[in-house]
This record gives structure tokens, C-alpha cells and sequence, in this order.
């Protein structure tokens, strides 16, 4: 998948086809946003419950067309010199230092050159944000869980998204290279700004259907039959209809079908069910619920 | 099923997505400029004639929030669905054909002596629909659908109805109720040795699964029906439903309810985040010596970024009276689960339910994680009705104020929700004063909109005068903001 970069992907259905072959299965709207996406040089927003693939989905994107990942991941408190740029003062310092000493040995330079010279890309320490723009090579950048930083942050993003260039005082503006296709992650803990969101694609993912998840099952856990795959899918299914504090994600889903295969169990009862829950469910009262809610079927 | 895109000129689908933009506003989806003219410019890079492509470039362009998908893909199948002649609500040769085309599909079955010309009796229609939902046959069960409303529906052209009462009509003939419990026969039967107990229900969601499938094919073609006989402005506008945080919590219906359900768990969780941040980040603290010292070591000793603590303010009491006679008990469920929700932003949640007797269900919501089961006790064991059952503020507040009045103290806040329709019975106001005086606040809640405070057997400004605010809530959206400026 080493295209000129320019038109990477074709049509929605290639863009799917990419991602089965690096094991993963979108549905038509992923595809069709992702597409989209590098089509119009715009990021994408992927929103949806944990666990369903968001994070992976960039990272697959990255795999699939051989680009290189980089990775922001937010947190609260993040700043700009930890997500864009910082000077390095230790490094400065030091190189005032080294200069005095040199004028006490009586060889003086202007403080100006000093000036010029400490704010210049030695003493530059490059974050995730700026070394995506300055990427020769094509690049996916990552911004995994961006509900977490706080509003004013989030501002922080708007030039990158929108221009894909960072203005840097000392320096001037960088502008990237090369577009750099942008997946942001959130799991919605709060709203986003709307400022943020017109400058994105959205794209939500939610649970998967049940023929896709049993593909999922399929592809991801080697060794399982089509049968179990089937129970397990179905099984989960059922326990995300029921009220809980946390459904069962893609993720958990797998780990269910990788223990059950572990165990040799051909096929899942009631009782077998009940007893593995925990790698499907985590919190208690959930893990009751749905045991409570299994077993009233067998009566 | 692409070829029959109604878009032939890119003028006619300009012409098309601006009437579409603007139903979307109107049914409350922000949808900005600069998002419409992303929309715009995406539809060049998709195939037009692949319609899941359009759809999820629209989607992906302007609607930012999966809350208003819903709303989203019944405007986009109003305004993008397949029209043409084939839609006509009289019925033209074409339903014939897809009779036909069933019967085709049938095979070799149907050599009884019904001819083509009749087409397929009722029962037979039934018994392929049974085939088609059992083998989870899609193309059979979509023509299925077809045909039934063109048999069943009785819709006629021109009448400004939404379409329910032929989906109604539609329903009762086939009676899904009843091929549910065949199917689930047929299963057991087929299954050597009798199904084991999960397997039966897993064949039975399954089952519910492609039935619900069913329902909304048949809905969608009710809908294009519609749309050609009226023309989308119309039938969009006869359809339009509020987005789930701007139901009424008074006139819900059994589906909006199961809406809002859903919709306030993501609501509620991210209020809470949202409070625990403005706590650690409200205000800052007296300068923290040890920190700012420890970190001016990395500028040579200047101390250029002082560190502060954080305070750490008394979180407040909260007691919860609730009214959960039936017409506000909506309003009282989602205020509750609301309140619990964020209730690690408070020292301590009492809550207390009332009709015309009232009782403490602090007890209930203890120990048990899980909302519903909560509620479902309130609503079976909690011990409210004094004499008729009918709504009586005055009795409540007075038996609330002798039992638990000297637990409100001056850090407690007291949220009354409720209508305040007394049915005639006595205020007693003077509860309200007192406690008032006694407490940190006293909010009242009210559900009804404003207009109609103080109409009929309401007489919620005597209480109002003495509470510390009174506010209207009368949907999720109004809820999240009072909530919000509680923690």
C-alpha cells in the first residue's frame, strides 16, 4: 500500500479491504469516514463506548498505509509544552553559563548573539503535535482521549487541525510538509467544543453487530470454531441488553473467547457462563446482574 | 436498491440538501455553515449512487453528536429515499410484480391453482413471511414488507396523518406476536433433545432482533409512501420528534421514556467528571512553599512558577423530596437517578418519596449500585399512601418537618420536587418558611411549564416565596443545568 500519498485510497470499499488485511474489520461508516477523511485533508473526531476500537483504529489506519503513528495522549493538565514545543532551559542555561565563562577568559560576545542562539532548533525540544507537522514521511497522529484535557487546551489544537502549522514566537510558523492524516479519540466525558467539532469528521463507533463481531471473534482469536464463536457473540449480545454500569466491550469480548478456548469448553451453558463473567463484566454489581439475569433463564 | 436516486442534476441535489439542512435545524441539530459547505464538498469525493457512502458523508459532516443520529436518519430517509412511480400509494402494476417475484421466489410451492393474476392469499403471505424471518432472509422479508402495506395499510393519498396508524394497521394483520411464539416452537422442535435453556432465549433475542428489523422496514415503507404522495417538507414535518434531552418528562410516551433512559446515563456521567473538575479547579489556594521551592531547582534556583494548594470547600447534604404520584413520577425517577449519580459530590443524599403519606427511601439506593432495581423498590415498597393516594403536599411536608426537620441543618440543601397540585388540600407553607430558615437551601422543582404555575389545584408559588429558587424542568436538558450548579 505504498501509493503517492496524494490519493492513498480509492474508494470506501478499498479503504475496508486495507483494513481487513491488517485484521481490521470496519463497517461501511468507518470506511466511508476514514476515506473521506483523506480525501479532504480533515481530521476525525471517533467518538463511542470504550473498548470498540477507536484507539486501534488509528493505529491500523497507520499500519495499513505504512505511515508512521504518533501518539499525543491527553490527560488533565497537558499543556503546550508537553502536546506542541518547549525550549530546553537546562540546556539554555547552560549555555549562558558556558558563555560567561567564556567572557571571563576575556573572548566577549553580545548578549544579542546569546539571544539568537539559545531560541534556535538546538535548544528545541519537539512535542507529538509539532514533530507530526515537521514528519517528512507520511504520518497518522493520534490524539487518544482528547474529552480529557480541559476547554482552554483544547484551543491549542485548533491551529494544527485547521492549518496543520504551529506558530512558534522565537521561531516563526511551521506549516506541515505533508497532511498528516488526525484521528481524535474521545469517550465523551464531556462535550467537546463546538469549535473543535466543526473542524471535524465525525465518527461514532458504537458495538458492533453481531455477524461483524462474530468476524471480529474469528479473525482475532485463532483456533476458535465457528459454533463458539457464534454462542459467545450472541451470549454477549444479550448481557449488553440488560442495564448495567458497564457493558461488555469488543475487547472484553475477545479476552471471553480466548478464556473459554483456553478452557476447552465446546460450547457455553448457563452455568459456564456464569462462572466466567468476570473477564466479560467488572464491576460486581453488574457481574450479579447478569449472572442473576443468566440463570433465570434456566428455570 | 441504488438505482433509483431521485438526484439527477447537481442542482437538483443542492436544491435537495438545502431543504435537508434546514429540517435538520429545525429539529433542533446545529448544523453551522461551515459544516453545510463541508458537506457539500464531501459529496464530491463519494459515488452518488452508492447511498450508504452519501449517507455517512452527510453524517460525518454535520452531525457531531450520536445522540441526534436518530433524528438525523429519519430526515435523510425522508428527504433521500428511493421515490418513484413503484411508491405510489394506490398501487400500481409494480406491486404486483413484487408478488409475483415472491411467489417466483417460492418456487414450485405455489402450484394450487392461485394464479398470478390473484396473487398470494393472506395466509400464504403469512407463512412465507414465517420462512423468511426464520432463515433471517433480508431481501424475502423486505418485499414481504412491501406487500403488506400495500395490502393491509389501507393508506390513503393525501390525508396529513404521520403514518402511525397504518404502521398500527399494518402490524395488527400480520400479528408478529404470534409468529414470534411459532418460531420459537419451530426451534424447539428442530433442536434434538429439547434446547437447553440459554439457547432458547438467545433464539428468541434473535428472533426479536429480526422482528424488530421488520417493523422499522415496514415503518420506512410507510414513510416513502408518504413522502411521494406529500412531499418531504410535509411528512418531515409530521414526524418530527424532539431530540432525547428536549422530551417533555410530563408527556413522555412508553418509547421517549425508554429514550431519555438511555440518554441520561452518558449525561449524568459526564456532569459528574465535570463537577470533580470544577471542585479541584475552582478557586486557588494559599502558596505551597515545599512545591514551589522544588520546582524553581530546574530554573537555577528562581522561583518562576509558584505552585498553590488546592482548597478543599465542605461538600454539601442533600435531602431529596420527591412527589411520585403518577403524573410527575417520570420527572421524580430521572431527578433521583440524576442526583445519585453525582452523589460522591456530596457529604451525604437522603431522599424521601411522598403521595399524600411520605417515607425515607435513603435505605434503598444503599448498597445496590443499580438504579433501576432502586427505583423498582420505591415504586412497589415504599410506604406513601396516607388516605386516598392522591397528591396531598400540606400532610407530607407537615409528617416530613415532625419526623426529620431537625436533621436539615445549615449545610443541608433541600430540593422539593413535585407539581404542587394539592387537589384542594390544606398548603401548609409554613413548613417551607421554617425550613428555609433552617437550611443551607430549598429548591423547588417543578416539572409543568411555567404558564401553567398557579392554574387550577396548583398553588406552587405559596411554597415558591419562601424557597431559595423555584425552577422549571421540564426536560433533561433543564435538569442537567440546575444539577449542574448544585455541586
Amino acid at each position: 500500500m505504498s501509493d503517492a500519498p496524494a490519493t492513498r485510497f480509492e474508494s470506501p470499499a478499498s479503504v475496508r479491504e486495507g483494513l481487513r488485511r491488517v485484521q481490521y474489520l470496519a463497517d461501511e461508516g468507518i470506511a466511508g469516514v476514514v476515506f473521506l477523511a483523506e480525501r479532504l485533508g480533515k481530521p476525525v473526531l471517533v467518538e463511542g463506548p470504550a473498548g470498540t476500537g477507536k484507539t486501534q483504529l488509528a493505529k491500523s489506519v497507520a499500519e495499513m498505509t505504512g505511515a508512521r503513528l504518533i501518539r499525543l495522549q491527553c490527560y488533565e493538565g497537558l499543556d503546550e509544552s508537553k502536546a506542541l514545543y518547549e525550549w530546553n532551559y537546562k540546556k539554555q542555561l547552560l549555555r549562558i553559563q558556558a558563555q560567561r565563562v567564556a567572557e571571563s577568559d576575556g573572548a566577549g560576545n553580545g548578549w544579542s548573539d546569546i539571544e539568537d542562539d539559545i531560541f534556535s532548533e538546538p535548544f528545541l525540544l519537539t512535542r507529538p503535535l509539532l514533530e507530526a507537522i515537521r514528519a517528512e514521511e507520511p504520518v497518522v497522529l493520534l490524539i487518544d482521549e482528547v474529552d480529557r484535557v480541559e476547554v482552554e487546551t483544547e484551543a491549542l489544537l485548533l491551529e494544527i487541525l485547521s492549518d496543520y502549522q504551529v506558530s512558534i514566537p522565537e521561531l516563526g510558523t511551521v506549516s506541515a510538509t505533508q497532511i498528516p492524516l488526525v484521528f481524535l479519540t474521545s469517550n465523551n466525558t464531556r462535550e467537546l467544543s463546538e469549535a473543535l467539532k466543526r473542524r471535524c469528521l465525525f465518527l461514532h463507533i458504537d458495538y458492533p453487530d453481531l455477524d461483524r463481531e462474530k468476524e471480529i471473534v474469528l479473525t482475532r482469536v485463532p483456533g476458535i470454531s465457528e459454533a463458539l464463536a457464534d454462542q459467545v457473540v450472541r451470549i454477549v449480545r444479550s448481557v449488553r441488553s440488560l442495564e448495567l454500569k458497564k457493558a461488555p466491550s469488543v475487547s472484553e469480548t475477545l479476552d471471553w473467547a480466548r478464556t473459554l478456548l483456553l478452557l476447552g469448553i465446546q460450547s457455553v451453558d448457563a452455568a459456564t457462563a456464569t462462572e466466567t463473567l468476570h473477564i466479560l463484566l467488572k464491576y460486581q454489581s453488574d457481574i450479579d446482574k447478569a449472572a442473576k439475569d443468566l440463570a433465570a433463564s434456566a428455570t | 436498491m441504488t438505482d433509483g436516486l431521485p438526484l439527477g442534476s447537481s442542482a437538483g441535489l443542492l436544491e435537495s440538501l438545502g431543504g435537508f439542512v434546514k429540517e435538520l435545524r429545525t429539529a433542533g441539530i446545529p448544523v453551522s455553515l461551515t459544516e453545510n459547505l463541508d458537506a457539500v464538498e464531501a459529496l464530491r469525493h463519494v459515488p452518488l449512487e452508492d447511498r450508504d457512502a452519501f449517507k455517512y458523508a452527510l453524517a460525518a459532516t454535520m452531525v457531531k453528536n450520536n445522540a441526534h443520529w436518530k433524528t438525523f436518519e429519519t430526515v435523510f430517509e425522508v428527504y433521500f429515499s428511493l421515490r418513484g412511480r413503484q411508491y405510489d400509494i394506490a398501487g400500481g402494476d409494480d406491486d404486483q410484480a413484487v408478488e409475483e417475484a415472491i411467489a417466483g421466489l417460492l418456487g414450485a410451492r405455489q402450484g394450487d391453482g392461485h394464479g398470478s393474476a390473484e396473487g398470494l392469499t393472506n395466509e400464504q403471505l403469512a407463512e412465507m413471511l414465517f420462512r423468511a424471518l426464520m432463515d433471517g432472509n433480508d431481501p424475502m422479508m423486505r418485499a414481504i414488507a412491501r406487500a403488506a402495506v400495500t395490502r393491509y395499510a389501507g393508506m390513503e393519498p393525501g390525508r396529513p396523518v404521520g403514518g402511525t396508524y397504518y404502521l398500527y394497521r399494518t402490524l395488527r394483520q400480520l400479528d408478529l406476536d404470534a409468529v414470534l411464539k411459532r418460531m420459537m416452537e419451530q426451534t424447539r422442535q428442530q433442536a434434538s433433545g429439547g434446547p437447553t435453556d440459554l439457547e432458547e432465549r438467545l433464539a428468541r433475542e434473535e428472533y426479536e432482533h429480526r422482528l424488530d428489523a421488520l417493523r422499522r422496514e415496514i415503518e420506512a415503507e410507510i414513510r416513502r409512501r408518504l413522502v411521494a404522495d406529500r412531499g418531504a417538507e410535509a411528512v418531515a414535518k409530521s414526524i418530527r420528534k424532539p431530540l432525547p434531552e428536549d422530551i417533555d418528562f410530563m408527556h413522555a410516551s412508553r418509547e421517549e421514556l425508554v429514550a431519555l433512559r438511555k440518554a441520561i446515563a452518558p449525561l449524568t456521567r459526564k456532569l459528574a467528571v465535570r463537577l470533580a473538575r470544577k471542585r479541584r479547579h475552582g478557586r486557588k489556594g494559599p502558596l505551597d512553599f515545599r512545591s514551589t521551592v522544588r520546582h524553581s531547582l530546574s530554573y537555577g534556583g528562581v522561583p518562576a512558577d509558584p505552585k498553590f494548594r488546592y482548597p478543599r470547600p465542605s461538600k454539601p447534604e442533600i435531602m431529596v423530596v420527591a412527589d411520585i404520584s403518577g403524573s410527575v413520577a417520570a420527572f421524580a425517577r430521572f431527578t433521583l437517578q440524576m442526583v445519585y449519580a453525582i452523589s460522591s459530590q456530596f457529604s451525604r443524599v437522603r431522599s424521601f418519596v411522598f403521595i399524600d403519606g411520605i417515607d425515607e427511601v435513603t435505605d434503598y439506593f444503599k448498597g445496590n449500585e443499580d438504579i433501576a432495581s432502586a427505583i423498582h423498590r420505591i415504586n412497589t415498597e415504599a410506604d406513601v399512601i396516607w388516605v386516598d393516594g392522591h397528591s396531598d403536599y400540606g400532610h407530607a411536608l407537615e409528617v416530613f418537618w415532625d419526623r426529620w426537620g431537625r436533621d436539615v441543618n445549615p449545610k443541608t440543601t433541600v430540593l422539593l420536587l413535585g407539581d404542587a397540585r394539592n387537589n384542594y388540600h390544606a398548603a401548609q407553607a409554613w413548613v417551607i418558611a421554617e425550613m428555609s430558615k433552617k437550611a443551607r437551601h430549598v429548591y423547588w422543582l417543578n416539572p409543568e411549564p411555567r404558564s401553567y404555575w398557579d392554574t387550577g389545584d396548583s398553588i406552587v408559588s405559596q411554597y415558591a416565596t419562601h424557597c431559595d429558587g423555584a425552577y422549571e424542568c421540564r426536560n433533561l436538558k433543564q435538569l442537567e443545568r440546575f444539577v449542574e450548579q448544585l455541586g
